[in-house]
C-alpha cells in the first residue's frame, strides 16, 4: 500500500462534525480567538486616539471639513487585501508581521471615525456651547467635559460599525497568512471540511455582536443622564 | 513599492497575455457586474416597497445588522465548499455560483436598507402635500418619495459597490480569476511586483467606480434635492443640506 504524497491532506471522515474536530483543540481555536480580538479591537483603540485631533479641527477649523473628510473617503473606498499585501513593502515588515493587519485597521478606523467625530462635535447646540464659556470653561476644559461628552453618543454609534467592520476584515488576513478565526476557513477550504469554517463562523459572528454590545453598554453608562430624560 | 510597480507594468505581456491585467480587469468587472445587477434588481424594488408602507422595516434593519456581522471570506469559503463538490468537470460555474451568491448576500443589506431609510426618510409635509394634490400611492412613490431618497440609496450602491469589489478581490483564493489573482499568485511564487501590481489596480478600480457613481449621482439627483445651486440662487444655497448628516450614518463597508 503506497503512502500519500507529502503535503497530501486526506479530506476527514465527518466533515461536519464540529464536536469532532474541536476535541483537543479548543486551546488552539481559544487562541484564534484571541488573536482575532485584538487584531479588530487595537486598531479601533489607536484609530480612534487619532481621529479625535482631525476630527476635532476639522469641526474648528471650517475649510478643513471638506478636504479631511474627502481625504479619508477616498481612504476608505481601498480593499483591504491590497492594503494588507502593500504595507510591508512601504515600511518594510515581514509579510506575516501583524502589524501588516493593525496598520490597515487603524487607517480604516481613522478614515470613518473623523467625519463622525466632526459630525459629532457640529451637533452640539450653540446656546450649549455659550453657556458652558459663560460659566469661565476656557476651550478645552469645554470641549472635555461638555462637548465630548454631548458627542459620545454619535461617537460611538460609529465606533460600533467600525469595530464590526474590523472583525470582518481581521478574516480576510487568513489570505495572507496572519493567524486568527480567519485561519480556520482556509483549513477548511483546503480540507473540504466544513466544522472549522462553521466554528470560525459562529465565533467571529459572535466576536462582533460582543463587541457591538460592549460600546453601547459603555455609551449608556457614560450618558447617564440620557436614561433621566427618557425615565422623565 | 513605484520600482516595483513599474518593474511590473512596463512589460506589455503582463497586460495584454490571457493572464494579463486587462483580462484579469475584465473577469473582475464581469462578477461584481452581475451581482450588484441582481441585488439592485431585488434590494430597491423590495426596498420602496418597505419604505412606501412601513410594513417589514424592522425586519430589514435585523437582517443589513445582521449580514454586517458576518465576514466574507468566510461566508464565501463556506459556500464554495458546500457549493463546488455538487458540480462536476471543470466548469468555472463551480466557483462562480457561490462566489455570486456571497457578493449579491453582501451587497443586498447596505443598498435595502439606505433605500428603506431614505424613502422613511422623506419629509413628511413633502408626502402629504403629494398626497393633497390627488397623487395616488405609487404615483407619491415614484414622483416624490423615490426622488427625494436617490441621495441615500445611491450611498447605499457605492457602499454596495465597493464591498463588492472588495470582496470580489478574495474570490480568486477560491481558485476563481480577477485582480485578485495578481495579488494570490503572487504571494505564492513570491513575485512581489506582481502583488503590489494587483493591489494597487484593486485600489484604482475601487476608487474609480466610486467617482463613476458619484457623478451619476450629480447627473441623476435633482438639484431641488441635493441643493446644488449656481451662486448666485442666494436663498438656496444657504438651505443646510439634509441628506450630508444622513450619509454619515449610512454604512460604508469595506472588506
Amino acid at each position: 500500500m503506497s503512502s500519500p504524497p507529502v503535503g497530501y491532506l486526506a479530506a476527514p471522515d465527518q466533515p461536519w462534525n464540529v464536536q469532532h474536530y474541536l476535541d483537543g483543540k479548543v486551546g488552539y481555536v481559544l487562541g484564534l480567538l484571541w488573536q482575532h480580538l485584538w487584531l479588530s479591537v487595537l486598531p479601533v483603540v489607536i484609530g480612534l486616539i487619532i481621529a479625535l485631533p482631525i476630527g476635532y479641527a476639522a469641526k474648528r477649523f471650517k475649510w478643513t471639513y471638506t478636504p479631511l473628510v474627502t481625504i479619508s473617503g477616498l481612504l476608505y473606498t481601498i480593499p483591504s487585501l491590497a492594503l494588507f499585501v502593500v504595507i510591508p513593502s512601504v515600511i518594510g515588515t515581514q509579510i506575516l508581521d501583524p502589524i501588516n493587519v493593525v496598520i490597515p485597521l487603524t487607517i480604516y478606523t481613522i478614515a470613518l471615525m473623523v467625519r463622525v467625530i466632526a459630525d459629532g462635535l457640529r451637533s452640539v447646540d450653540e446656546t450649549v456651547l455659550q453657556a458652558a464659556s459663560a460659566m469661565g470653561y476656557s476651550r478645552f476644559q469645554r470641549l472635555l467635559k461638555v462637548e465630548l461628552p454631548i458627542a459620545i453618543p454619535v461617537i460611538g454609534a460609529g465606533l460600533r460599525v467600525a469595530v464590526v467592520a474590523n472583525v470582518g476584515m481581521v478574516a480576510v488576513a487568513a489570505v495572507i497568512g496572519v493567524p486568527q478565526l480567519g485561519t480556520l476557513f482556509s483549513y477548511g477550504k483546503d480540507l473540504f471540511y466544513y466544522a472549522p469554517i462553521v466554528v470560525g463562523l459562529v465565533l467571529s459572528v459572535a466576536l462582533a455582536f460582543a463587541l457591538d454590545l460592549l460600546i453601547v453598554l459603555a455609551v449608556r453608562a457614560l450618558t447617564p443622564w440620557r436614561k433621566a430624560v427618557a425615565a422623565r | 513599492m513605484i520600482n516595483d510597480l513599474w518593474s511590473y507594468i512596463s512589460v506589455a505581456d503582463h497586460w495584454w497575455g490571457p493572464n494579463g491585467i486587462m483580462a484579469r480587469l475584465d473577469e473582475h468587472l464581469r462578477y461584481s457586474a452581475i451581482a450588484v445587477g441582481i441585488s439592485l434588481v431585488l434590494a430597491i424594488p423590495l426596498g420602496l416597497v418597505v419604505g412606501h408602507t412601513g410594513r417589514g422595516t424592522a425586519v430589514v434593519t435585523f437582517i443589513a445588522n445582521a449580514f454586517r456581522a458576518l465576514p466574507a471570506v468566510g461566508l464565501l469559503i463556506f459556500l464554495v465548499v458546500l457549493i463546488s463538490p455538487q458540480f462536476t468537470g471543470r466548469s468555472e460555474a463551480r466557483y462562480l455560483i457561490p462566489t455570486t451568491i456571497v457578493l449579491v448576500l453582501l451587497s443586498i443589506p447596505s443598498i435595502l436598507a439606505n433605500t428603506v431609510e431614505g424613502v422613511r426618510n422623506v419629509d413628511p409635509e413633502a408626502r402629504d402635500a403629494a398626497r393633497g394634490m390627488g397623487m395616488t400611492g405609487s404615483q407619491v412613490l415614484f414622483k416624490v418619495e423615490l426622488p427625494c431618497a436617490l441621495p441615500l440609496i445611491f450611498s447605499g450602491v457605492r457602499s454596495a459597490v465597493l464591498q463588492v469589489i472588495a470582496t470580489a478581490t478574495i474570490a480568486a483564493y477560491i481558485s476563481l480569476g480577477g485582480l485578485g489573482r495578481l495579488i494570490i499568485d503572487g504571494l505564492s511564487s513570491r513575485e512581489y511586483p506582481k502583488v503590489i501590481t494587483g493591489a494597487v489596480a484593486v485600489a484604482v478600480l475601487a476608487i474609480v467606480l466610486d467617482v463613476l457613481i458619484a457623478l451619476i449621482q450629480r447627473y441623476t439627483v435633482s438639484r431641488g434635492v441635493s441643493g446644488r445651486f449656481s451662486r448666485k440662487g442666494a436663498t438656496a444655497t444657504t438651505a443646510p443640506r439634509k441628506d450630508d448628516a444622513i450619509e454619515a450614518d449610512a454604512e460604508v463597508l469595506a472588506v
